[in-house]
């Protein structure tokens, strides 16, 4: 413990010293706020994926107890069975967890408020109070979430798109405080995503170190950046329809109810209106991350750096013009659908634009495949897979057939699921970092091997059932006659999924052994060239000993003009050099 | 992977496979160069000492050809979208005859219009979850929802359409091979959701005329 007495002495020079209470729980502090969202995101994913794993027992053995379950009270569940009640709760709580409280907390809350005012040079965020404000906000909002589950009558059951009329009225699910307090974490939610946010575009158009321009500034920060723009955008149109919906259900308004003269479908647009935004706000931080990555361990500059920035401003822009694709079979005019997938077919070419730049990042590198790299890889693999099964979805006469199939489910795994492997990568990639600590590097590899295969043994089958027409969100698959010939499909996926979830506990293992007793961590393990690494490991409070400058780009791996295969940003090389640096 | 497409038993069905089997075609190649290329990188470039990464940050005409290529192939995918798009939702062919279904938790309320043709009259012939139709017949359904949102949903028909209260939409199909064929609800409606089953009964003519005579006129309400 003497390094972090001698970093906490450091700290004291130039900030008054703070308590137990200032200093773990009332933080102000961004690295402390981002190791809080850490722990929150990883707690939730342990329920998330558990509401997972009981989700796949149901449909590889319908109606059969679940083990390790029998304590759970009727009419929730029967001796450990679960009633079609409670299925449609599960699935409904795992993907609203996942997305809101595992990647969003991990993605853009912890990583976010870690590694912007490091990577761009800077003491803090603009706005700390508001920062620690956000956190406490988002964790009120995880309580009133996972408070849902313990109301007579269940958490939320309508599915985490929560369809109207399905969710405006109690009579249809027999739902009534569950989903009320699923709208209000939501509302509750969107109020902390909204501080985070404009704390990170106040940070980094403010506040960005001497010398870093924004053609200097690390990917991982550009998608930090247009992620907190989108959601500055989105989530007003969120909590909007939120609120319309809580009205409908709380008050006798009828903006989604037919009988009031309402429209169920406006729902859906102003849903997936926020909805697809939100999809690249998740996936956007992971592709910074990668591409980071990705450089750093190929001992080699980021491949097409402008592109890389453009494609994600041009994933932004049309992001918001996409959102009709959820709609095709809706009901919508068809002329609309086509004006969609148009915009659809437009917005795979950034991705693929992404896809190939990394593949150009590996060619001719030294490429290092420590336990981030290759975590970082598995998400370009399956980046690929789920960028190409979109384009299925894409086409309005193929979608009539996949839509609301598993085919869906497991183009949406492989793209949001997918991020786990980004979000792996990062944790490892920084852990020494944050915690002044390194994880244990062979525990690592066996994390990433099992992790790989489970993911694709769970979600890769998901395309065939989808070929075979298995609807999404049925509670019991062997109803069906034209599905029983592929239920086999069914077992094989529980039985990945499951063994997915065991070698987590790897994870688990290597995270909270390495917190206390992993390797003392060396100031910049990876021989990385962005500014977190020139900070002090851990950074103390205030980050940096002294006011770093920049002088070239992130990416300077192998550059010709030092001896090393690396060259930080802030590495002053006298003026010639200076005027010839990216 | 695609054997496992249910049996296509409509007239529009196969533009949608074949459209479905051009992706495949198209993506899966794209997949393999891609996942090979990357793979032959990984082993010839991984980290060996005393060798140099290449110090290059991209090449331009690289970035042109893969934004142009994608958008080409992407742009052409459109086109022939567009017009089995419009094939089955603009230009939808006269329809033979005319049935109602009304969705609602978790029934499917099947109404034949009865001699007049018209829907709302008495002599309205009202079937749970069985549709009877005939062979090789365009078929129009008016379909609508009681309460929340349904999707009518026929796989071997390669049909789906919510249904969505307070509004009717017109679907048609037409099967091209008499059978029994599963009617699902592929949207989420609440815990019966899983297991609203209907059927498709279609029939060659001379069954559906005698099906007809046994049920739809000797059926008075």
């Amino acid at each position: 413990m003497s390094d972090t007495a001698a970093s906490v002495g450091y700290a004291v020079h130039g900030h008054e010293e703070t308590g137990f209470w200032r200093t773990y729980v009332f933080s102000t502090d961004h690295k402390m706020i981002g190791r809080q969202f850490l722990f929150l995101g990883l707690f939730m994913l342990l329920i998330g994926g558990t509401l997972a794993m009981m989700v796949r027992w149901e449909l590889a053995w319908p109606e059969t107890a679940v083990p390790g379950f029998s304590w759970v009270p009727e009419p929730y569940m029967y001796e450990g069975v679960i009633p079609p009640q409670t299925y449609n709760a599960l699935f409904t709580m795992h993907a609203t967890l996942m997305i809101f409280f595992v990647v969003m907390p991990i993605m853009v809350g912890c990583f976010g408020n870690f590694l912007i005012p490091l990577m761009i040079g800077t003491r803090d965020m603009a706005f700390p109070k508001l920062n620690m404000l956000s956190f406490w906000v988002g964790a009120v909002a995880g309580v009133v979430m996972l408070s849902s589950f313990f109301v007579s009558g269940g958490p939320a059951a309508a599915g985490w798109t929560a369809y109207a009329p399905l969710s405006a009225k109690v009579q249809y699910t027999g739902v009534n405080w569950g989903q009320d307090l699923w709208i209000l974490s939501l509302i509750i939610l969107g109020a902390s995503s909204l501080m985070d946010s404009i704390n990170y575009i106040t940070t980094i158009v403010n506040m960005r170190a001497p010398g870093m321009t924004y053609f200097r500034m690390p990917l991982t920060v550009w998608s930090l950046f247009i992620t907190a723009i989108l959601l500055l955008l989105a989530l007003p149109v969120l909590t909007a329809a939120l609120a319309m919906l809580l009205f409908d259900r709380a008050f006798g308004t009828s903006f989604f109810l037919p009988e009031g003269g309402g429209q169920p479908l406006l729902w859906q647009h102003m849903f997936w209106f926020f909805g697809h935004p939100e999809v690249y706000v998740l996936v956007l931080p992971a592709m910074g991350v990668t591409s980071d990555l990705l450089s750093t361990f190929s001992r080699k500059p980021i491949f097409g750096y402008h592109a890389m920035a453009f494609s994600m401003i041009a994933i932004a822009f049309l992001s918001w013009i996409v959102w009709g694709h959820h709609m095709f079979v809706s009901g919508m005019n068809p002329l609309l659908g086509t004006a969609f997938m148009m915009t659809t077919m437009v917005i795979a070419v950034p991705s693929a634009i992404k896809t190939f730049n990394w593949l150009g990042t590996l060619w001719g590198g030294n490429i290092r495949f420590a336990s981030p790299m290759l975590f970082a890889l598995g998400f370009v693999s399956n980046f690929i897979i789920g960028g190409l099964s979109g384009i299925f979805m894409a086409s309005t006469p193929v979608d009539i057939f996949i839509h609301d199939t598993y085919y869906i489910v497991a183009h949406f795994h492989y793209v949001v699921a997918g991020i786990i492997f980004a979000l792996f990568a990062a944790v490892y990639y920084w852990f020494p970092k944050m915690f002044g600590r390194t994880m244990n590097e062979g525990l690592g590899k066996i994390h990433f091997v099992l992790t790989y295969i489970f993911f694709n043994g769970a979600f890769f089958p998901m395309h065939f059932l989808g070929v075979a027409g298995h609807m999404r969100r049925i509670y019991n698959p062997t109803q069906y006659e034209f599905l029983l010939p592929m239920q086999h499909w069914n077992v094989f996926i529980t039985i990945s999924a499951l063994l997915l979830g065991a070698s987590q506990s790897i994870f688990l293992y290597n995270f909270i052994v390495s917190l206390f007793a992993g390797k003392k961590a060396e100031r910049n393990p990876w021989q990385a060239n962005t500014l977190e690494w020139s900070a002090p490991t851990p950074p103390p409070h205030g980050n940096f000993e002294v006011q770093p400058v920049v002088y070239r780009g992130p990416y300077e791996y192998s550059s010709p003009e030092v001896p090393e295969d690396w060259l930080p940003q802030d590495r002053n090389l006298g003026t010639a050099a200076t005027a010839r640096a990216h | 992977m695609l054997q496992w497409l249910p049996e296509d038993v409509s007239t529009f069905g196969h533009d949608i496979d074949s459209l479905f089997y051009l992706i495949y075609y198209i993506t899966a190649a794209v997949f393999i160069i891609v996942s090979v290329l990357m793979v032959v990188f990984l082993i010839k470039y991984r980290a060996q000492s005393g060798r140099r990464a290449v110090y290059s940050h991209g090449n331009t005409t690289l970035e042109i050809i893969w934004t142009i290529v994608p958008a080409a192939i992407l742009i052409v995918l459109s086109f022939m979208s567009v017009s089995t798009w419009a094939k089955i939702k603009r230009f939808a062919p006269d329809s033979d005859f005319e049935i109602q279904v009304t969705a609602k938790q978790f029934n499917w309320d099947v109404v034949y219009p009865g001699a007049d043709h018209k829907f709302g009259t008495s002599d309205d012939v009202r079937f749970d979850n069985d549709i009877h139709v005939p062979v090789n017949k365009v078929i129009r359904v008016h379909l609508g929802s009681q309460d929340v949102i349904h999707s009518f949903y026929l796989p071997n028909l390669r049909l789906r359409q919510d249904a969505v209260p307070g509004r009717t939409i017109l679907v048609w199909f037409e099967a091209t091979k008499p059978g029994k064929y599963e009617l699902a609800c592929s949207q989420l409606c609440g815990f019966g959701h899983s297991g609203m089953i209907g059927w498709l009964y279609v029939h060659s003519p001379e069954d559906y005329a005698k099906w007809a005579a046994d049920n739809l006129s000797a059926k008075p309400q």
